[in-house]
């Protein structure tokens, strides 16, 4: 539905965007039904118990214990299922499933950029398959901002330091508005663009078209020697650094004695910040990457130490990318023509 | 026989003149006269950056100003509007005004701190305006770190200055209408046979009071990080940006408690007042009024269902959102039911009780797409949530401020107004309003932004709608500084109670002695009593 008329609905494009439109007209039923209950009595009774004539006052009552109980339950008790709904559905988009497919977004002021593992690097404007979930992790280089997909019924913050996610299931080809919802700035209503849903073998050759400079997890392994990690975190654990094999989704014991879970946050957080969790047994000795390295490498740098822990990988898509070339590390794939204005 | 009717000889207005007179005042009604200029002032201002706001989103394009100056209107909008004139507005001025003659007393616990309270609230009006006039502030007037710490290179300090200045004026007075209501009350007036709207200020002046040294904190804090460098906010070092979101829904989700409380408050005493009969289920209202006080503390994380936070920890705010929609809702059951049997006639307040239902109505239904969990997701920091608190902040607190001037007018200056000037801004205000912000629902379900300076054309139909409204609104909003201002001289003498109200403060002259009562006033027996006998002298008087 669109363009002609006023429009009411964005288009439902993802798997969990009719649950949610579900939701929101069963919300509007129930405000309906009592918006207008109340109006209606409130019509009635102004025009039935209109002032007769001067002085006339209006009989005292008190109140009514049973209708008093009874308008608090009855409201309760219907918002209790709006409640249990939108749990439902929250938990829906919040929790991917097993096998998803990874895109890192990082927001900076103003625009949006994403890297797929494949190789394939975009700005204000994201490719992704049909019918395939999708998990995007988002990062911020600056402020706050935050990604969202009206058409997918979904948007999750991009918050600096960290990494966040969101994931869908695009369920309609076609081209959606991306949009930044979180006030950013000067062009805050500039930091837009347009997610892209194309068939899975359109996607496999777009793939193969934008992957110059190898697959992310390679820009992550040069990265690696260059900034000689590698030095230290040998595979064979003989370095001075703990080895990096299979530890992510791992349980590690902290050198205070608390473990922690290996996941992409753990692993930006020991690049940039190495000395906030050191593993039992190893030194403090690594320097802190903090302002040394940007945020598309560190997903680089997380996407190689990832493929270094195979079991824990949902199988990545059918790398149709034929790591292409040496060539430089910088294959941008330039968007065709998207909002970013200046 | 109204004809007949003069001004008293003496009253608060005509005891003392000259502005010495004034402005070292201790009595709590001169203040709250003060106090309805200044926020009428900054109503104004905050309207102007409103106009330009709405004036740029007439076309999709960005083109009537630049980003940068879009983004300075719609913060201080913003910043001018919540804390400069809806913190304040109800109980600043008839909450100042009224609850001394409400609870039967002379003045307020403490009339010297009443006024110290003015000072301050200027003194942050005048960080706020030195902000203005060196070139704004643009970080939104939720202030979120890390933007407003290292990156918005605009008046953040002074701005954030003032708000927090202001924020102890609210405390004081706050302080001081807990402690007048505790200590001052009338021989036989007890809690259960005061006033609604005291009750309603009563809740109001906990969260001030618990709450805002909160967001002076965190203010306190953003200071610290822009001017010193702390890393407590800001990632690069070591601070968290979530944190800040906690601290200032902590105080700012409560703060929609100070603004919109206090005009439930007023509602009770309208709609009473012209039903002639009793609030239906007086304790149901009186303790809803304390249950969203005490709820409202345990709700701010529903800002933040996208920030990254805990799935679970979403769940629990969601939950506990619910919770504080039904002591709402209590209330609207509550008044409606009070019409049932009343005698209801349509003087210009009730029209205003009579907006203000049907848009606060629509205020707190719309909340519940935005505590469901499933349909925040998409409409957070979308036009359906700027719609949502527009129709609660405007449509009920202003709405509910303007139908309490209306109210009480008479009994502050004396005099009558125009009623058909009265009536006609009524109803523009309702269907302008209606006109601004219905439109902004639909526009959030398309997914439009809210804070955008420019957008996709699909959008444009309706922020025509929405700016056109805009306009209605605006006449509705001036036509009353006009009737109003002319009725300070030209306006008929009023009487002690030209409503036939049933509240103590119509049991004195209007406008009243500046002791508020020239003998004792007479506690009824019950809250609200209505007799044929006493309607009957109130209206031939
Ligand atoms: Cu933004
Ligand atoms: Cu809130």
């Amino acid at each position: 539905m669109s363009s002609k008329g006023v429009p009411l609905f964005p288009e439902a494009a993802s798997s969990f965007a009719t649950n949610v439109d579900n939701l929101y007209l069963f919300i509007i039923a129930v405000s309906v039904f009592f918006g207008v209950a109340v109006i209606i009595a409130m019509v009635a009774f102004g025009i039935i118990f209109k002032q007769k004539k001067p002085g006339e006052v209006g009989e005292r009552i008190e109140g009514n214990l049973a209708l008093e109980l009874l308008w608090s339950i009855i409201p309760t008790i219907i918002s209790m299922v709006m409640f249990g709904w939108g749990a439902q559905a929250f938990f829906e988009m919040r929790v991917p499933p097993a096998e998803t497919m990874t895109v890192y977004a990082v927001g900076k002021q103003w625009m949006w950029k994403f890297q797929h593992p494949e190789g394939a690097r975009e700005i204000n404007e994201l490719h992704v398959p049909l019918g395939k979930a999708v998990k995007v992790l988002i990062t911020s280089e600056d402020v706050l901002h935050s990604l969202y997909f009206p058409s997918f019924r979904t948007k999750m913050d991009a918050i600096p330091g960290r990494y966040s996610q969101l994931w869908f299931e695009a369920t309609k080809t076609g081209t959606y508005h991306i949009f930044c919802t979180e006030y950013c700035g000067t062009n805050h209503s500039g930091m837009i663009g347009s997610v892209v849903v194309m068939e899975p073998q359109e996607y496999q050759a777009w793939l193969a078209g934008g992957s110059v400079g190898g697959t992310l997890a390679e820009r992550g392994e040069k990265l690696f020697s260059e900034l000689a990690c590698s030095t230290c975190h040998m595979d064979s654990g003989q370095g001075r650094g703990p080895s990096l094999a299979n530890i992510v989704g791992a349980t590690a014991e902290l050198a205070d004695g608390t473990t922690v879970v290996r996941d992409e946050n753990y692993l930006r957080e020991s690049i940039i910040n190495s000395q906030a969790k050191i593993v039992k047994g190893y030194q403090p000795l690594m320097p802190a990457f903090q302002g040394l390295i940007n945020e598309e490498n560190l997903v680089a740098l997380v996407e190689y130490v990832k493929t270094k822990s195979p079991a824990a990988r949902p199988t990545p898509a059918p790398a149709a990318a034929p790591a292409a070339s040496t060539a430089t590390t910088d294959g941008m794939q330039t968007p065709s023509a998207t909002g970013g204005k200046n | 026989m109204l004809d007949t009717l003069k001004l008293p000889d003496h009253h608060y207005l005509n005891d003392g003149h000259g502005l010495k007179s004034w402005l070292l005042t201790k009595d709590h009604k001169r203040i709250a006269m003060m106090y309805l200029i200044s926020i009428t002032v900054m109503f104004a201002l905050g309207g102007f950056f409103a106009a330009g706001v709405r004036l740029e989103l007439m076309t999709p394009q960005g083109d009537l100003f630049l980003a940068d100056t879009y983004n300075k209107f719609f913060t201080m909008h913003g910043v001018v509007m919540v804390f400069f004139f809806l913190i304040p507005s109800t109980p600043a001025v008839l909450g100042n005004f009224l609850i001394p003659p409400m609870v039967g007393a002379k003045d307020l616990a403490f009339p010297r701190i009443n006024l110290l309270s003015l000072y301050i609230f200027w003194l942050g009006a005048a960080f706020f305006f030195y902000a203005l006039f060196s070139g704004g502030v643009d970080t939104g007037w939720t202030f979120y770190t890390p933007f407003s710490s290292f990156s918005s290179n605009t008046n953040v300090v002074p701005t954030a200055l003032g708000v927090f200045i202001s924020g102890f004026s609210s405390i004081l007075t706050g302080l001081n209408f807990i402690v007048t209501i505790h200590r001052m009350r009338a021989p036989g007036l007890s809690w259960f046979k005061l006033p609604l709207f005291v009750w309603a200020h009563y809740a109001t002046s906990l969260i001030q009071v618990l709450g805002t040294p909160v967001v002076a904190i965190t203010i306190i804090m953003v200071f610290v990080e822009r001017a010193f460098g702390f890393g407590i906010f800001d990632p690069v070092r070591g601070g968290d940006p979530v944190l800040f979101q906690h601290l200032f829904w902590f105080y700012s989700h409560p703060a929609v408690y100070i603004m919109i409380v206090p005009a439930l408050g007023v509602m009770s005493e309208l709609i009473s007042t012209f039903t002639r009969k009793t609030i239906f289920g007086y304790s149901f209202v009186a303790f809803s009024s304390l249950a969203i006080a005490v709820f409202g503390f345990i709700v701010w994380a529903h800002h933040m269902f996208v920030a990254g936070i805990s799935p679970y920890s979403a769940l629990v705010f969601s939950f506990l959102s619910f919770s504080v929609a039904i002591p709402s809702a209590v209330k609207v059951f509550n008044w409606t039911a009070t019409l049932w049997k009343g005698s209801i006639s349509f003087e210009p307040p009730m029209l205003y009780a009579y907006g203000f239902m049907g848009l606060f109505l629509v205020g707190g239904l719309t909340g519940l797409f935005l505590a469901t969990l499933g349909t925040d997701i998409h409409l957070h920091d979308t036009y359906f949530v700027v719609a949502h608190f527009h129709y609660i902040m405007v449509g009920g607190a202003i709405m509910g401020y303007i139908g309490g001037i209306h109210f009480w007018w008479p009994k502050m200056t004396g005099r009558m107004y125009s009623e058909f000037g009265a009536r006609m801004s009524a109803i523009l205000v309702f269907v302008g309003f209606n006109l601004t912000f219905f439109p902004q629902f639909i526009l959030g379900y398309m997914g439009m932004p809210r804070r955008y300076h420019a957008y996709p054309d699909e959008f444009q139909v309706l922020n025509i709608m929405s700016s056109a409204g805009a306009g209605v609104l605006g006449i509705g909003y001036i036509l009353p500084v006009i009737y109003l201002t002319y009725s300070l001289t030209r306006g008929k003498a009023a009487g002690p109670n030209p409503w036939g109200a049933s509240g103590l403060e119509w049991q004195t002259q209007s406008p009243p002695v500046t002791a508020n009562f020239t003998e004792p006033p007479v506690v009824p027996a019950e809250p609200y009593e209505y007799t044929p006998h006493v309607a009957r002298e109130a209206n031939l008087v």
